[in-house]
């Protein structure tokens, strides 16, 4: 039958993609970047909405979220693939507002007074059937996919602005959008990257290869050596993985390291972060905030006699606290990290912080 | 006249003397001379008072001693110190290179080429590979450098023996070995010519590794010896004299200073501390060693950074002893951080405006600590105290060999050909500065004192001598 194949293609697709999350954040840095987990995730979920059985939106965001849960759980450390189901559910929510008719109210914010007033609204439970509805909210989808496969290009064009000749740029580690970044003000202007590696994964390595290849002059120092050069340096350019609640961050290990000696010398700290990395999380929930990977990267199983009496650790992520860093530029624009908790107010539903 | 010009004068004559009795001497660039030039150059840009009256200066022969001490410290008191720069960190400046060149040419000792891409905030240091060691250009066996210091030459080098206490003691035993070797020539005194014998040694060692504070600061102790030695002792007495210097030297400024840093230190770990370490200092390790002896209980976290990975030997010398540990980089000591209650770092120098020189990233590891309001212990001996003033880590480093930072992984070696990529360079950092506000407290074999206390430590240790 060909609405049940259909089915079983949607599922062994969802499969496909949860296994391979399972295997590709085995932390060793990313096999995939950050933006092409986020298309994926939107192009399964857009193909979700046009191939599963569902009649109303409640029906849809029910389906949305189950399978949200059981993707989030495959791999908690990839949180772009929590934004992007947020996302769809508000693009969901909005479609069948703009359906309903109801007007343009912007009810995310609950005010005390909506809530004594208005208390109808959020018993909504989104039952009603409106044939346009799957046909709107694809075509939202599409505009998203479009939205994202934008933005390295909308965070590289604003290089520019904030890159001058001759300047020492400081970097950690490898970002994608930090390197398109960096790629863009070279073609105008020339300046000076030191990158530190990053050890024990030492990404630093290929960000720097690929830096000095476009034309860029590139120095490679050891994490130790961060505090030492970091007073000639006019700015700290970094990526992240995840942009916390709080405006902190999820960035790789030594990146509060750096933060820091950039708050020592004044430098200020930018950070290149497209808009499906902002989370609605917190760094307070200790048990999925950090991750480990197998210390052998760290101490060696050549070391053998001292393995079994040694504790090792070694995380991957490391927190940053709002307060050390100056500026977020993301593809809509340069923000403080005072203002991030309204972008995220804009961008997810508040029901749906939790799948 | 005034009192000034008077001992102006008297050093004039005394210099004028010297360079009779040193002529064949070259300008050095070792700090004792330095010294010596300081009192000698300040005062010869003073405009010359009549040279007539230099009868006044002959009275100062008697009482030489006691004159050269006072004349040193009125002079250092008023007029500014300018010393000559040392060698290693003028490498950008190709009249410094030319005079170094014809020196060694002169010792026969071969100069050792940089090597590899510098990056241009470091042009004025020297950058060697380690796959090039001084000695495959000496020819075996070397008539002018003693064996036991070729041998100590090429062990700096490789980094076989590393860590200051350790260079030291080294440089030392094979200071020992050639003064048991060495015989006076005939019509030649044993203080002025063991002195020159040495010159070529020292050179050949600074190639091989630039020298430390710590192993300036024995060979000063070493010349001084030497040529107080009074001109009619013989010459068993005089090496015996000599030997037992040395021996004295190594047991007072780093055994018995370790012993009474340890007694000092361990008064400041009680139980149940968590304590921090960064690398592998001897004294550090020694100071847990005796601790845990005294049944403190306590556990070590140890954080590590390559290239060199230094953690790791500290790491076996504290498992050995049973002491339980947790091994990071030093990327991730931001996460380990809440939970240490104290750390212990181990210095290379104190510099005499307070800054500790250290092993690179031993300022970020007092940087986080400050940040999470955590104590940290600097432990250093007082012959590591440098007359030297440093504000950053650029002007006066080391370099290191900077394929270390290579690495492979996954079967991919990314930085494999950064020598043909014209815009990459590796820069491998060996020593870093420390500023004072990060440190809480300086463990010396005087007792505990605040970072900004050295000066003083060293004036007090300049009268004695």
């Amino acid at each position: 039958m060909p609405g049940s194949d259909k089915e079983t293609d949607l599922t062994e697709r969802i499969e496909a993609f949860l296994s391979d999350l399972k295997r590709g954040g085995s932390g060793t840095g990313p096999l995939r970047g950050s933006a092409e987990t986020a298309r994926e995730t939107t192009a399964l979920l857009r193909r979700i909405t046009a191939q599963a059985r569902w009649s109303s939106a409640g029906d849809l965001m029910e389906i949305i979220r189950k399978e949200g849960r059981r993707m989030t759980a495959a791999q908690p450390s990839e949180t772009t693939v929590g934004n992007m189901i947020r996302r769809v559910l508000k693009i969901i929510r909005e479609e069948y507002a703009r359906s309903r008719g109801s007007s343009e109210e912007t009810d995310q914010q609950e005010s005390l007074h909506k809530l004594l007033t208005s208390g109808g609204l959020s018993e909504e439970n989104f039952r009603q059937h409106f044939a346009a509805l799957k046909a709107n909210v694809i075509e939202a989808i599409n505009e998203l996919l479009t939205e994202l496969e934008g933005t390295t290009d909308n965070i590289a064009m604003q290089a520019l602005e904030h890159i001058h000749s001759n300047e020492v740029i400081m970097t950690i580690g490898r970002s994608r959008t930090v390197e398109a970044f960096l790629k863009d003000a070279a073609r105008k202007r020339k300046f000076h990257v030191i990158v530190a590696e990053c050890a024990p994964f030492c990404q630093g390595h290929e960000m720097a290869t690929s830096l000095s290849k476009a034309g860029i002059e590139t120095t490679v120092i050891t994490d130790a050596a961060i505090f030492a050069v970091m007073s000639r340096v006019n700015k700290v350019i970094i990526g992240t993985q995840t942009v916390l609640a709080n405006g902190g961050l999820r960035a790789v290990n030594g990146t509060h390291t750096l933060a820091l000696a950039a708050k020592h010398h004044s430098t200020p700290l930018i950070v290149c972060a497209p808009m499906f990395k902002l989370s609605p999380q917190f760094p307070n929930e200790e048990d999925t905030f950090h991750k480990f990977v197998s210390p052998h990267e760290v101490l060696p199983f050549t070391e053998g006699e001292i393995l079994s009496k040694v504790n090792v650790h070694c995380p991957v992520f490391d927190y940053v606290p709002p307060e050390l860093i100056t500026l977020f530029i993301s593809n809509i624009g340069g923000h403080a990290p005072s203002y991030i908790y309204r972008l995220m107010s804009e961008l997810y539903h508040p029901e749906d912080h939790e799948l | 006249m005034t009192k000034e010009e008077k001992q102006r004068l008297r050093k004039e004559k005394k210099q004028q003397k010297k360079n009779k009795e040193k002529k064949d001497d070259n300008a050095s660039q070792e700090s004792e001379k330095e010294k010596k030039s300081v009192s000698s150059s300040s005062s010869a840009p003073q405009p010359p008072t009549q040279p007539a009256t230099q009868k006044g200066g002959s009275s100062c022969c008697s009482l030489k001693n006691v004159h050269d001490m006072v004349q040193k410290v009125t002079l250092i008191l008023i007029f500014p110190v300018v010393k000559r720069l040392p060698e290693h960190i003028q490498v950008d400046n190709p009249d410094v290179l030319k005079k170094l060149a014809k020196k060694l040419e002169r010792q026969q000792i071969p100069l050792r080429l940089d090597y590899g891409y510098k990056v241009s905030l470091f042009s004025h240091l020297h950058q060697y590979s380690r796959k090039a060691p001084l000695t495959q250009q000496l020819s075996i066996p070397s008539s002018v450098i003693h064996p036991a210091i070729v041998r100590l030459g090429l062990q700096y080098s490789q980094g076989i023996v590393a860590g200051s206490n350790a260079r030291s003691v080294a440089l030392l035993h094979a200071f020992k070995q050639v003064i048991r070797d060495y015989t006076t020539p005939p019509n030649e005194e044993l203080s002025r010519d063991l002195v020159n014998k040495l010159k070529p040694y020292i050179s050949f060692l600074n190639q091989c590794r630039p020298l430390s504070a710590s192993m300036g600061n024995a060979i000063k102790y070493i010349k001084k010896e030497i040529s107080n030695i009074p001109s009619q002792c013989k010459e068993e007495e005089a090496k015996g004299k000599l030997l037992n210097c040395i021996e004295c030297y190594i047991n007072e400024k780093i055994i018995l200073a370790a012993k009474a840093i340890a007694k000092y230190a361990i008064e400041k770990i009680s139980d149940g501390d968590v304590i921090l370490v960064y690398g592998c200092s001897s004294l550090v390790n020694h100071i847990l060693c005796e601790a845990f002896e005294k049944n403190r209980k306590f556990r070590v976290i140890v954080v590590d950074s390559r290239p060199r990975l230094e953690g790791r030997e500290a790491l076996r010398r504290l498992v050995q002893r049973g002491i339980s540990c947790t091994y990071v980089l030093i990327s991730a000591v931001s996460y380990i951080l809440p939970e240490v209650s104290k750390v212990f770092l181990g210095a290379h120098a104190l510099l005499a405006n307070g800054y500790v020189m250290s092993r690179v990233g031993t300022s970020q590891i007092a940087l986080v600590a400050k940040a999470f309001n955590v104590p940290v212990l600097v432990c250093c001996e007082t012959y590591k105290f440098c007359e030297r003033v440093q504000t950053d880590s650029f002007v006066s480093n080391e370099l290191d060999d900077p394929d270390d930072l290579i690495v492979t992984r996954k079967g991919k070696t990314q930085l494999e050909d950064w020598q043909q990529v014209p815009l990459l360079g590796l820069l491998n950092l060996v020593y870093d500065v420390t500023p004072p506000d990060f440190v809480d407290l300086v463990i010396t074999d005087l007792g505990m004192i605040p970072c900004t206390s050295v000066p003083v430590v060293l004036r007090v240790k300049n009268v004695d001598l």
